[in-house]
């Protein structure tokens, strides 16, 4: 009898969409969507979320790497901290951050005084915040991979006669890219959605940091029917990577 | 190059302690079962882990002495076959054969020429544009070969390489091996880890027979294999063989012919030994000849009988032509049955598909 649950489950998941389409002003639809304040949201999103993703795959390929490979005791305590960001909430994570690269924050005040640079409530502190918490999705997706397939094919490169880097560039990343394409949207899209560090940490200023997500939040008290479709924009690009990614996590491949 | 190696290790309960040595240009096939510190033997030599204290030269190269390993995995010039073939997935199969010349600085289309030539060399030049899932088990493993071939290695490290293949592709693979390790003029050392004698009977010069992570017994292979000196190695590698020459269908003996199952890459009219085991002999009294299937027949006089876990074995001391100091495993009951005990003579039987014939070589 599991399908009683299961169709719970699913119910829970599709009915809320259901819920927003049935609410939406279709009429009205291309207008709310073409509105200025929207197209900046949506511009700045998709600017800020691909940024986010190159930073997670830059930063996040040798973490996972080293995480998966490393043999030392230490390595076991790093990967929890790495996990930090998925289990913290994002407002927590949006002070941390705050506090790190705020003018009283040690690193911001480091950066004020010697470069003049001040990042809180830019672009660059959006691009922050969505790393911050996307990162986790690509390292646990790859560090996975990286210890299902084990490191035979970099022994046998190794004893091939290819130097560390060399294995790393055409044996480990090249084996890495199906992982690395579905951690990477999954990436995209924690980062297309991210709400709480980003208000915390970069505030929600029209065309500088206020996102997709903000936009919404912001409509929902004065305009709702604009809330919706924005929403419902989200929603559409949600399926979109879906779609055409296919993570296999997404999928249940393994 | 002579490859020199000394090794202490101990892992948990687990300890290994072996020191051989390889000349250039010959094969050390370690024989052992499994968990018996084979694999780990070949982790120091290829330098993916260091022993708690040893020695390992190649040549005039020291690449480990305790405690440091002096020369990295990738410097080493050593080149490992595994089990699986372990092909890059991402890369076609040239490009496979290719990775070494590659990595060692040659240009694109220099090292696609060295692949080509020693794709040539293990009969698979046509596969060379595929990928590998689209090879059989056989056919990725002559890949593997030779991609360790094309890294030039001065010490080939085989890891039970014939292991992972079916019952059709092995015979081939080990002929190919055979005949690429025993190429004229090579001057590498090669040591080849498997517990499979066959295997160490096709294709090594000198065995080393490995209990527990202590050597056991060493020596020539054929000495090793067909006159075990210790019960263990008696266990594992215990074979009957018959030296000889190749005929069509057997083994022509200074005593007789043998029948029996040719390996794909023997020749007529090449030294060749007959392979059987103890198992497959049966054991009859004097003068009743078998009217049977079994081709081979012999008369023999028993040497001895030993008990051999359930079974008891008998050897042989004297006989017609090829029955000299063969083994034959019978039941207790066989034994006391038959009235069995040294000094009876008796006819020995074994069946022509239980022979197989290799090819012989060295001394």
């Amino acid at each position: 009898m599991l399908w009683i649950p299961a169709g719970l489950a699913l119910a829970l998941v599709v009915l809320p969409v259901v819920g927003l389409l049935a609410r939406t002003d279709y009429a009205r639809l291309p207008e709310l969507l073409t509105s200025s304040a929207s197209l900046n949201a949506l511009q700045l999103s998709l600017v800020t979320a691909v940024l986010s993703t190159v930073f997670c795959v830059l930063l996040g390929v040798p973490l996972a790497v080293v995480l998966a490979r490393s043999r030392s005791r230490g390595v076991r305590v790093l990967r929890a901290v790495v996990l930090l960001p998925l289990v913290l909430p994002p407002v927590v994570g949006g002070l941390a951050l705050l506090f790190l690269l705020g003018r009283n924050g040690f690193l911001g005040y480091l950066l004020d005084v010697t470069a003049g640079i001040r990042i809180p409530f830019t672009t660059a502190a959006v691009v922050i915040a969505q790393t911050f918490v996307a990162m986790p999705f690509l390292v646990v997706s790859l560090e996975g991979a990286l210890r299902g397939a084990g490191d035979r094919y970099e022994l046998v490169a190794s004893t091939l006669g290819a130097r560390p880097w060399t294995v790393f560039r055409r044996v480990t990343v090249p084996l890495l890219l199906p992982a690395l394409g579905s951690g990477a949207v999954l990436s995209f899209a924690r980062a297309l959605g991210e709400f709480g560090a980003t208000i915390t940490f970069a505030g929600s200023l029209e065309g500088v940091t206020r996102t997709l997500p903000l936009e919404v939040y912001n409509q929902a008290e004065a305009d709702v029917d604009s809330a919706v479709a924005l929403a419902l924009l989200l929603i559409v690009v949600a399926v979109l990577v879906i779609a055409v990614a296919r993570p296999r996590a997404v999928e249940g491949r393994p | 190059m002579t490859l020199h190696a000394e090794l202490e290790l101990t892992r948990g309960s687990f300890s290994l302690s072996a020191e051989f040595d390889v000349p250039p240009g010959t094969v050390l096939a370690v024989l052992g079962p499994n968990g018996s510190g084979k694999s780990t033997l070949l982790g120091c030599l290829a330098g993916l882990f260091v022993p708690d204290d040893g020695v390992v030269t190649l040549g005039e190269r020291t690449l480990t002495r305790t405690p440091r390993l002096l020369v990295q995995p990738h410097d080493r010039g050593v080149g490992l076959l595994a089990q699986d073939a372990l092909l890059f997935p991402h890369l076609s199969v040239v490009d496979n054969v290719a990775f070494a010349p590659r990595s060692r600085g040659a240009s694109r289309v220099a090292s696609r020429e060295a692949a080509r030539h020693w794709l040539s060399e293990v009969d698979a030049a046509e596969l060379a544009d595929r990928k590998p899932a689209q090879l059989s088990g056989g056919q990725a493993q002559r890949v593997a070969i030779a991609r360790a071939l094309a890294g030039e290695p001065d010490l080939l490290l085989l890891d039970e390489p014939l292991a992972a293949l079916d019952v059709d592709a092995a015979p081939a693979i080990r002929g190919l091996l055979r005949r690429v390790l025993r190429a004229a003029g090579n001057q590498r050392a090669t040591v080849l880890v498997t517990h499979d004698p066959l295997d160490a009977l096709a294709l090594a010069d000198h065995v080393l027979v490995l209990s527990r992570g202590r050597v056991v017994e060493r020596g020539l292979t054929r000495d090793v294999l067909s006159a075990p000196r210790t019960p263990f190695t008696a266990r594992i590698a215990g074979l009957n063989l018959v030296v000889g020459v190749a005929e069509e269908q057997g083994l022509r003996t200074a005593g007789g012919f043998i029948s029996g199952i040719p390996a794909p890459d023997v020749a007529a009219g090449e030294p060749a030994v007959a392979v059987f085991s103890p198992g497959s002999v049966a054991v009859y009294p004097e003068g009743e000849h078998s009217a049977g299937s079994p081709r081979n027949t012999v008369a023999a006089v028993v040497g001895a009988l030993e008990p051999h876990g359930a079974v008891v074995r008998l050897r042989t001391v004297d006989g017609d032509g090829w029955a000299e100091g063969l083994a034959a495993d019978l039941t207790p009951a066989a034994v006391a049955e038959l009235a069995l005990e040294p000094g009876t003579p008796v006819r020995l039987a074994v069946k022509a598909a239980a022979v197989a014939i290799h090819p012989a070589f060295g001394p």
